[in-house]
């Protein structure tokens, strides 16, 4: 569990340290106006973009959760460690793609360059569902050797992580395709810009979730 | 700035203004519409709790009586009663309840900061509590696993509901924590982004603070929850050997192959400690509240009891295995836990000597919110002083399986957030329906449900050091038992049955209101924060009419010298009052 908690106690610390410099050195009890920059919210106040911190928090906890458990459980006795199929260095690539072809997107988003952002969304796009589709080849691929969700406790935590990965892939994908949905109808980048810039945060994240998850099957 | 704009946004606002009844009460996106349907959504499927401990009470008091309580009825009835009022009642009526009341009431808003994902998250919660309720009606009946739901018994043949009762149980988790998790970013963000001017973080009500930190401990601890349930569900319906050790059952041997029930009691931990403190921490806030406005003296060292909230946030993550000594744990590690265990006690502790010191000198009002506040100190102590035993090993070991341990957490963790639950109600429920309660029977409601809860559990603490062991059906001819400990027992059924009973007056306080209370005043304890300022009582959908109030000041200027009332409004400016304590000393 030593893993949870250096991530809990880093999400807490950056909490608490954000707390600090707001109360430090206060009087409350002091009536008057106050300075108003100085007690500014968070993050370049924006709702949306605390809401995706915060939510980015409660999902980098699950994920911790499940890795500490896989720790404490790979340490019995029964555990085999699973040889990863080679398709999944594939999908790495694609998701790191996905990735790069979402921040070039936004970064049109952000130059207001309205015409690249159905392609660049496109591809985006495919490229996130190549990974998907190559993750589903290669669950076919270890049940069809006989390494089933059953086959070993490994096993087992192999679908879990990469199944979870995959539900959350699934979940920007809907909000990348509300995007998609309003350029194709003819939104200005302007209109769509904060969404696709917090939908570019997301991949990321979820590309280095995945990276983290990779490194850990492939190297335990 | 930022966060105002976001607070004042009418254009959103009438996005989802209400035109129907469907969308002002059903399909509801004003957070105090949603408040009130977490509220009684919560308040229902606790009176089902309710009934459920009167039960297992009937049962414990007068064993062999009452036919219908079959051994499997007993642990069913134990186990929907602890996740009932542990997760269903208390985590949904605090946050989703109190939470979606007060925040953006208390914090100058108009609404939630997303209202649509604030409305399906009452609906989702909603679904959770059908489901989990479903379980009763299931081939096999409800889980009988008991609240932890520990494997490898949980859907081991011997526990009643393996078949439906536990599979549904988990389900009905998983949905929750989504509901919970929509609920908790709008509050996170709703506190960060949407406070009106002047309403600085340490200017707001330690209600607010407190439901703060339990949302984000929530958010934190939610998901070790969500981890168990699905992993388990995973060994439940697939045979993975996630948690579930090689085992037989029955001669047979149901494919499991050396998981770790272990890891399942550091994961639920890991979530069911935090969730003491999600229930705790808007308890303390509230409570602070209502000693503060019905005390008329500011709470006694604001910045302290602020941080002592965000330190026990904090700790509570590193707690969790002193529920698991018992276990076999390396006594290390039990070494450490009880080392984080009794220094949680400290910022606790700072908690219980402000709410004191606030009462020191102050002009107190015994109405009946005030009651139960006090009622709390009382309850809340004498819990956390049990804590302390349980939190050393050496202790822990020899009551952990007793009624001692019953009797603490009840004490602390049932009987101490319920209290403020209903002073909560009381206090607030003039500005949630515009009519008053009637005070005399608020005042037997508290008093009978105060001294009847002492009736039951002070006694419970007798049994436990006697040695009566929990979680028994029955305890049969037990030779290290007096007789009389079946008749201390009886007496605590009496009791109980008693209490469940009292409740009914609140129910016909409620009703009486609603039909014929005198209207209320908008701010009748005369209180400073900013529900109580309103333009309308009840606020009206988007709470402020026209301009957003600016805030001049913190939430506890009470008894202020040189004023001519003993309190002033948190949106009086301070050129129009003479300042606080600015100006001098403060009493």
């Amino acid at each position: 569990m030593e893993f949870i908690l250096v991530i809990v106690a880093a999400m807490l610390a950056g909490l608490i340290g954000w707390l600090l410099k707001q109360s430090f050195n206060t009087e409350p009890w002091i009536a008057g106006a106050v300075d108003e920059d100085a007690h500014r919210a968070p993050l370049g106040a924006n709702a949306k973009v605390v809401a995706l911190t915060t939510l980015l928090a409660v999902i980098t906890s699950f994920f911790a959760l499940i890795v500490s458990a896989y720790a404490l459980r790979m340490e019995l006795g029964d555990w085999i460690p699973l040889s990863e199929p080679q398709l999944l260095w594939g999908n790495t690539g694609m998701l790191v793609l996905a990735s790069l072809a979402f921040q070039w997107t936004r970064n049109a988003a952000v130059q207001d360059e309205t015409a690249k952002l159905k392609p660049g969304l496109l591809v985006t796009g495919v490229l996130t569902s190549l990974f998907l589709l190559g993750q589903f080849a290669a669950w076919l691929q270890l049940s069809s050797a006989g390494q089933g969700v059953t086959a070993n406790p490994s096993n087992g935590f192999f679908y879990f992580l990469t199944v979870a990965h995959a539900i959350h892939i699934l979940g920007g994908l809907y909000v990348w395709a509300r995007a998609l949905v309003r350029v194709h109808g003819g939104a200005p980048a302007v209109a769509v810009r904060e969404s696709i810039e917090l939908c570019t945060v997301y991949w990321h994240f979820l590309l280095l979730v995945w990276l983290f998850l990779f490194g850990l099957l492939l190297n335990t | 700035m930022a966060y105002v704009a976001i607070a004042d946004r009418d254009h959103e606002i009438e996005h989802h203004d209400p035109q129907t009844f469907i969308t002002k009460y059903i399909w509801s996106q004003d957070h105090k519409v949603i408040a009130v349907q977490y509220g009684i959504t919560a308040i229902v499927v606790g009176v089902v709790a309710l009934v459920l401990s009167s039960m297992m009470r009937l049962q414990l008091g007068f064993p062999d009586t009452f036919a219908f309580i079959t051994p499997e009825n007993y642990y069913q009835f134990i186990t929907m009663h602890g996740m009932i009022m542990v997760i269903y009642l208390l985590t949904a009526l605090f946050l989703g309840g109190f939470g979606n009341y007060l925040i953006p009431l208390m914090c100058g808003s108009r609404d939630m900061v997303f209202p649509y994902m604030n409305m399906l998250s009452y609906w989702v919660y909603l679904l959770s509590v059908l489901i989990l309720l479903a379980s009763f009606f299931v081939p096999g009946g409800a889980t009988g696993a008991g609240w932890t739901l520990y494997p490898p018994q949980a859907i081991m043949p011997g526990t009643p509901g393996i078949d439906w009762g536990i599979v549904l149980m988990l389900v009905s988790l998983a949905v929750f924590i989504v509901a919970f998790t929509m609920g908790g970013l709008n509050y996170v963000t709703t506190v960060l982004q949407a406070r009106c001017r002047g309403m600085t973080l340490m200017r707001m009500p330690l209600s607010v603070w407190g439901i703060f930190m339990a949302t984000i401990l929530g958010l934190l601890a939610f998901p070790a929850l969500l981890v168990s349930a699905i992993m388990m569900l995973l060994d439940k319906s697939i045979q993975t050997s996630f948690f579930m050790p090689a085992i037989s059952s029955m001669g047979a041997n149901p494919g499991y192959t050396g998981g770790s029930p272990i890891l399942f009691q550091h994961l639920f931990w890991f979530f069911g400690h935090p969730e003491v403190y999600i229930v705790a921490l808007p308890a303390f806030g509230i409570v602070s509240d209502l000693l503060s406005t019905h005390a008329r003296k500011n709470i006694f060292g604001y910045r302290m009891m602020v941080w002592a909230i965000v330190a026990i946030g904090g700790l509570s993550f590193i707690v969790w295995a002193h529920h698991m000594y018992v276990s076999g744990m390396n006594p290390y590690f039990g070494f450490f836990f009880a080392t984080t265990t009794l220094i949680i006690a400290v910022p606790t502790a700072i908690k219980v000597y402000n709410w004191i010191l606030t009462l020191w000198e102050g002009n107190i009002h015994l109405r009946v919110p005030m009651l139960f506040a006090i009622g709390f100190i009382f309850t809340f102590i004498h819990g956390g002083i049990t804590g302390l035993f349980l939190g050393n090993v050496t202790i822990d070991l020899p009551l952990s399986d007793t009624y001692f341990v019953v009797a603490h957490f009840h004490m602390v963790m049932g009987v101490s957030p319920i209290l403020v639950v209903f002073g909560a109600i009381y206090h607030w429920w003039p500005k949630i329906t515009g009519t008053m309660y009637n005070e005399t029977l608020g005042k037997w409601h508290f008093w009978m449900t105060f001294l009847g809860t002492y009736a039951i559990y002070l006694p419970m603490h007798y049994l436990g050091f006697q040695g009566v062991p929990r979680r028994y059906f029955a305890m049969g001819d037990t030779e290290f038992l007096p007789a009389s400990a079946q008749d201390l027992s009886a007496a605590i059924t009496v009791s109980a049955l008693f209490v469940a009973a009292t409740q009914i007056l609140f129910f016909i306080n409620v009703i009486w209101s609603l039909w014929k209370g005198p209207k209320a005043d908008p701010n009748p304890w005369k209180a400073t924060t900013l529900e109580w300022q309103t333009p309308d009582t009840p606020p009206k959908h988007g709470n402020w009419g026209h301009d957003l109030p600016e805030v001049h000041r913190w939430a506890y200027d009470y008894s202020v010298p040189d004023y001519p009332d003993d309190y002033i409004p948190q949106n009086v400016p301070a050129d129009t009052a003479p300042a606080g304590r600015d100006h001098g000393v403060h009493h």
